[in-house]
């Protein structure tokens, strides 16, 4: 694939990490703040909490969308590095296929996770 | 005034000879400060008085030509356009623009930023070739089109941007800043058709895709062009591209130029040298 298109998907990513990280940080990490205009949890990290979350079709979908976007831009960020370093082609070529096995590999493992997740929570609840 | 009066400035000259000399090395000479005297004079001086062997590239002595480019106290600089008396110092180091080979002492190799340049098609891409090689007419242009690409002619491709690049200095597939600013002075160009031909090479790895946004290359230009921004806007006109959200125009028409008095204070054009049927 082409640098431009790469590159687009690059910053694509960092948008929508932009979104969701900041979803994230908010539901996990401002529930004190939330707290004081009567929104949020008291404990985001309680069994139950997290139990609700993993059943929610909408936390699983932006699980996902979170995970993709973050790998794709981590290694996209990562390869960069690594090309800097002027490869040649037969190292560019293994850098490439490497990193892309390993991200896809990744995102596979998260997504399964994530969709494992509310049956492991009924058995834990 | 006695000659012990006169104002000396000492040049620390970086002297290389491939073929001759197994690493570059420094030399230092004292010449007589003269005022208004600029680096480009110190140079000569150097070399009638103590240096006769000393080469670089000069040309215009007036900062258009681009040939003088050279790292004058650790900044590329041109070397006609800088006055001894504004380093504010009295040791002027002079050593060949970085990230270019060296052909001997101050002269730089500058033919891999050139054919990169040639790579990225500067210069007018139309249908009409007939037109463009026996012009009858004019290409229509307003002010405010213009404006779009003005700063980024000025350049004059004297390399000083390439020898402050970051990301030219450790990464070869970079086209670097000259070569692309020039890529998008005419993708810019209201007169220009020739995006679609220069996508296909900017969209690949040695396009802006690399820059790191460092903005050496603005700082030091010698004209006040600013590459960064011209790589800038260049990842978004292509990127709009890819998403299918660039403005698509055609370019500029053929029309007549503009009758009525000519105005007494413009001289008329000289004739034609060229290109005579």
């Amino acid at each position: 694939m082409r640098d431009r298109t790469l590159w687009t998907w690059h910053i694509g990513a960092g948008l929508v990490i932009l979104v969701l990280l900041g979803l994230h940080m908010t539901i996990m990490h401002l529930n004190a703040t939330l707290g004081l205009v009567g929104v949020g949890s008291d404990e985001p990290i309680a069994w139950e909490n997290v139990a609700a979350r993993a059943g929610s079709i909408f936390f699983t979908v932006t699980y996902v969308l979170l995970l993709g976007a973050a790998l794709f831009h981590g290694f996209y960020g990562f390869r960069n590095i690594l090309m800097e370093l002027s490869p040649g082609r037969t190292l560019r070529t293994i850098i490439n296929v490497g990193l892309s096995l390993v991200g896809v590999a990744l995102f596979v493992f998260g997504t399964w996770a994530a969709l494992a997740a509310p049956g492991a929570a009924s058995m834990g609840g | 005034m006695t000659d012990a009066a006169v104002k000396q400035v000492t040049f620390h000259v970086r002297r290389f000879e491939p073929g001759v000399d197994r690493a570059p090395h420094w030399e230092s000479h004292a010449i007589p400060l003269t005022p208004g005297m600029t680096v480009l004079d110190g140079l000569w001086k150097l070399k009638e008085l103590s240096a006769p062997s000393l080469a670089w590239r000069s040309s215009c002595r007036m900062g258009i030509c681009g040939s003088c480019g050279m790292l004058i106290n650790g900044r590329p600089r041109l070397a006609c356009n800088t006055q001894i008396s504004e380093l504010g110092t009295d040791v002027v180091a002079v050593a060949p623009l970085p990230n270019f080979a060296i052909i001997k002492d101050l002269v730089p190799d500058l033919r891999p930023m050139f054919e990169t340049h040639r790579e990225l098609m500067p210069y007018l891409i139309r249908d009409d070739v007939a037109e463009q090689d026996d012009p009858t007419l004019e290409y229509w242009q307003s002010p405010h089109e213009l404006e779009h690409y003005l700063q980024f002619s000025y350049c004059i491709k004297c390399g000083c941007c390439m020898a402050a690049c970051p990301t030219v200095a450790t990464d070869p597939q970079y086209a670097g800043p000259m070569p692309l600013g020039q890529a998008q002075r005419y993708n810019t160009d209201s007169r220009d058709g020739g995006f679609a031909e220069r996508k296909e090479v900017l969209s690949g790895g040695s396009g802006p895709w690399r820059c790191h946004f460092a903005g050496e290359c603005s700082q030091v230009c010698p004209k006040g062009v600013d590459p960064a921004k011209a790589i800038q806007l260049m990842k978004r006109e292509l990127v709009s591209d890819l998403l299918r959200m660039r403005k698509r125009r055609d370019p500029a028409p053929v029309v007549q130029p503009p009758k009525g008095p000519r105005r007494e204070e413009i001289p008329a054009a000289p004739p034609r040298t060229a290109g005579e049927a």
